[in-house]
C-alpha cells in the first residue's frame, strides 16, 4: 500500500483544497489595496497599518489575552486536580457526580453554558466584567483539560511513583518529582487547548461580558455582521498566523522529544 | 486531610460554577416574566420555603412554548440542519479518513496535522472566511461566471445552503479524526482475504471495511451532530431570515426580547432533546473501549 490510488489522492487533494482554499483567499484579500473585498486593486499592507491604530480592537485584544492567560492557567491546575481524583482518587461520595460534571460541560451547547452562568452571577450580584468571564471560561477549559490530562494519567506506570515513595519520598514529593515531569506535555497541551478555547470563544463571552469588557471575538462578531472587511481580513491574518506558528512549533517540539526520548530508551536498553 | 483538598476544589468548582447555574436556569424556565431588573420574578425564597415555591410552580413558559409554533419549528429545522449536515460532513470526511489511512505512513502525521491546523484556528474566522466567497458579488460566483457556467450570480449567502457548507467547512475535522483513527487499525490483511474469497474490491470495502470503521463513523456523526444542534454562530452569520435553528432563537429571545424565562425554558428543552444523542455516544464510546481491551 505504498502507492495512493488515483481515488485516495484525488479525495485527499479536493478535501485539503476545500480545507484550505477559503483561508487563502482571506489572507490574499487582507493585502488587496481597494475597500471593496471583491475587487483586487494591487497589494497594500494598509490595512494592518489601520488596524494598529484601531484602539477599540487593540483594547478587546488585551482584554482576550488576559481572560485566556489568566482562565488557562486556573484551568490547568483544577484540571490536572480533577484529572488525579479521576483516576487515582478512588471511590468518594459523589463520584458519578464528578465524572460528570466533568464530561457534561464539553457536549454542552455553548448558548446554555453561557445562559446558565450569566443567571447564575446576576442571582449572586456579580459585577460582570473580565473576572465574571475568566470564571466562566476557567469552568469550561478545565473540563478540557482534565480529559487530555486523565487520558496520559491513565497510560502512566503507576511502579514509578510507588518506587519513590518506597525511597522515602512523601506523596506530595512523588507527584512533584515522578509524575508530574511524565505527564508534563499533557499539561502543557492541555493548557495550550485551554487558552485557544479562551481565545477563541463568543457565545460564552457575549453571556459573561458586561459592557466593561469586551473580548476580540465579541468585537469581530459584531463587525462581521455588517459584512466583510478588509479590515477584519488582516486581523484574522495575523490571527491564523500566531496559531499556525504555534501550532507547528509545538508539534516539532514533541516530535523532538519522541525522538530523544527513544532514543534515551534504546540506550538504557543497551547498558 | 489533602486528599480531601485535593477532591474539594475542583468539585467545588464544578457545583458552583456548572451545577447551581443549572439549577437556576430550570428555575427561571418555571417563573413568570416580568417587567424588572432583573426582568423575571424570583420565585424561590428560602424564608418562606420550599413548600411555597413547589406550590407556585407554573409550566407556563412550557406552555407558550407549544403553544407559538415558532419554537416547534425552530426545534424540528435544527434538527432537520443538523442531520443534513452530519450526513454531508460524513460524505465529505470519509474518503479524506480514507485516503489518509492508505496514505504512505511517513506522510501520515503530515495529513492528520493539516487536518488539525484548522481545527486550532478561529471558528469566528473560518466562518467569516466564507462570507466573502459565497456572496452574490463573491469569489464562488465569480469563477462559476467566469467559467460560463451561470450568467446571473446565484443566491448563496445567508440561505441554508450557506449554512450547510459552513457546518461541513468548520466541523470536518471532528467527523475525520476518529474515522481515521478506526480505519488505521484496520487489519490490511481481511481485506485481502476478502478479496481472495473472490470479493470485488468494491464489495470488499463494502463488507469489510465501512462495517470495521463503524465505530469510527458513529462517534464521528455525533461529534458533529451534537454542536450543530445549538449552533448559534453559523447560522446567524451565513443563514437568512428563514434560517431557523434554536441556539438563535434562544440568543434573540434573550437578548433582543429580553424574555429570560422563555430563553430559559427554550434552554431546558433543548438539553431534553440532547439528552438522547448524548447518552447514545456515551454507550457507543463505552462499547469501543470495552471491545479495544
Amino acid at each position: 500500500m505504498t502507492r495512493m490510488s488515483w481515488f485516495n489522492t484525488v479525495s485527499l487533494t479536493l478535501g485539503f483544497a476545500f480545507l484550505y482554499i477559503p483561508m487563502v483567499i482571506l489572507i490574499a484579500y487582507s493585502f488587496n489595496e481597494s475597500k471593496l473585498v471583491t475587487v483586487w486593486a494591487g497589494f497594500s499592507v494598509k490595512w494592518y497599518g489601520e488596524l494598529l491604530h484601531n484602539e477599540a480592537f487593540l483594547s478587546a485584544a488585551l482584554v482576550t489575552l488576559k481572560v485566556a492567560v489568566i482562565s488557562s492557567s486556573i484551568a490547568t491546575v483544577l484540571g490536572t486536580m480533577a484529572a488525579y481524583v479521576l483516576v487515582r482518587g478512588g471511590r468518594f461520595l459523589g463520584r458519578t457526580l464528578f465524572s460528570g460534571m466533568i464530561y457534561a460541560p464539553l457536549v454542552m451547547p455553548e448558548v446554555i453554558t453561557g445562559l446558565s452562568l450569566l443567571l447564575l452571577f446576576i442571582g449572586i450580584g456579580l459585577d460582570r466584567g473580565i473576572m465574571t468571564i475568566v470564571l466562566a471560561h476557567t469552568t469550561f477549559a478545565m473540563c478540557y483539560v482534565s480529559v487530555v490530562v486523565s487520558s496520559r494519567l491513565v497510560t502512566f506506570d503507576r511502579s514509578l511513583e510507588e518506587a519513590a515513595l518506597d525511597l522515602g519520598c512523601s506523596q506530595a514529593e512523588a507527584f512533584r518529582l515522578v509524575t508530574l515531569p511524565i505527564i508534563a506535555p499533557a499539561v502543557i497541551s492541555g493548557w495550550l487547548l485551554a487558552f485557544t478555547l479562551s481565545l477563541d470563544d463568543l457565545v460564552i463571552a457575549s453571556f459573561t461580558a458586561g459592557p466593561a469588557a469586551t473580548t476580540l471575538p465579541i468585537k469581530i462578531f459584531s463587525a462581521v455582521r455588517l459584512g466583510v472587511s478588509p479590515e477584519i481580513n488582516a486581523l484574522s491574518t495575523i490571527m491564523i498566523g500566531i496559531v499556525t506558528v504555534g501550532v507547528v512549533t509545538a508539534s516539532l517540539v514533541t516530535k523532538h522529544q519522541l525522538v530523544r526520548q527513544r532514543r534515551d530508551e534504546q540506550n538504557a536498553e543497551r547498558s | 486531610m489533602r486528599r480531601f483538598f485535593l477532591i474539594a476544589i475542583p468539585y467545588a468548582w464544578l457545583l458552583a460554577l456548572f451545577l447551581v447555574p443549572f439549577a437556576i436556569v430550570f428555575k427561571i424556565a418555571l417563573s413568570d416574566a416580568a417587567v424588572a431588573r432583573p426582568p423575571y420574578m424570583p420565585q424561590f425564597d428560602w424564608v418562606t420555603g420550599i413548600g411555597a415555591f413547589i406550590a407556585d410552580l407554573d409550566f407556563e413558559n412550557f406552555v407558550w412554548l407549544t403553544e407559538d409554533d415558532l419554537y416547534w419549528k425552530a426545534y424540528l429545522s435544527s434538527l432537520r440542519i443538523a442531520v443534513i449536515s452530519t450526513l454531508l460532513t460524513l460524505l465529505v470526511g470519509y474518503p479524506m479518513a480514507y485516503g489518509m489511512a492508505r496514505a504512505p505512513s511517513e506522510w501520515r502525521p503530515t495529513l492528520m496535522m493539516l487536518v488539525i491546523l484548522p481545527f486550532w484556528t478561529s471558528f469566528l474566522i473560518r466562518v467569516y472566511a466564507w462570507m466573502g466567497i459565497l456572496s452574490n458579488e463573491g469569489l464562488l460566483n465569480q469563477f462559476l461566471i467566469w467559467l460560463g457556467i451561470i450568467d446571473t450570480p446565484l443566491t448563496i449567502l445567508n440561505t441554508n445552503t450557506a449554512v450547510y457548507i459552513g457546518i461541513v467547512y468548520t466541523y470536518l475535522p471532528f467527523m475525520i479524526l476518529p474515522i481515521y483513527s478506526a480505519l488505521e487499525r484496520l487489519d490490511g490483511s481481511l481485506i485481502e482475504a476478502a478479496e481472495d474469497l473472490g470479493c470485488s474490491r468494491t464489495q470488499a470495502f463494502w463488507l469489510v471495511t465501512i462495517p470495521l470503521s463503524r465505530a469510527g463513523i458513529i462517534a464521528g456523526c455525533f461529534l458533529v451532530f451534537i454542536p450543530t444542534l445549538g449552533e448559534f454562530v453559523i447560522p446567524s452569520l451565513l443563514g437568512g431570515s428563514d434560517t431557523l435553528m434554536i441556539g438563535k432563537v434562544l440568543w434573540e429571545e434573550f437578548f433582543s426580547n429580553r424574555d429570560w424565562p422563555v430563553a430559559s425554558a427554550v434552554a431546558v428543552v433543548l438539553l431534553l432533546i440532547l439528552i438522547v444523542p448524548i447518552v447514545l455516544f456515551q454507550r457507543n464510546q463505552q462499547k469501543q473501549q470495552e471491545a479495544e481491551q
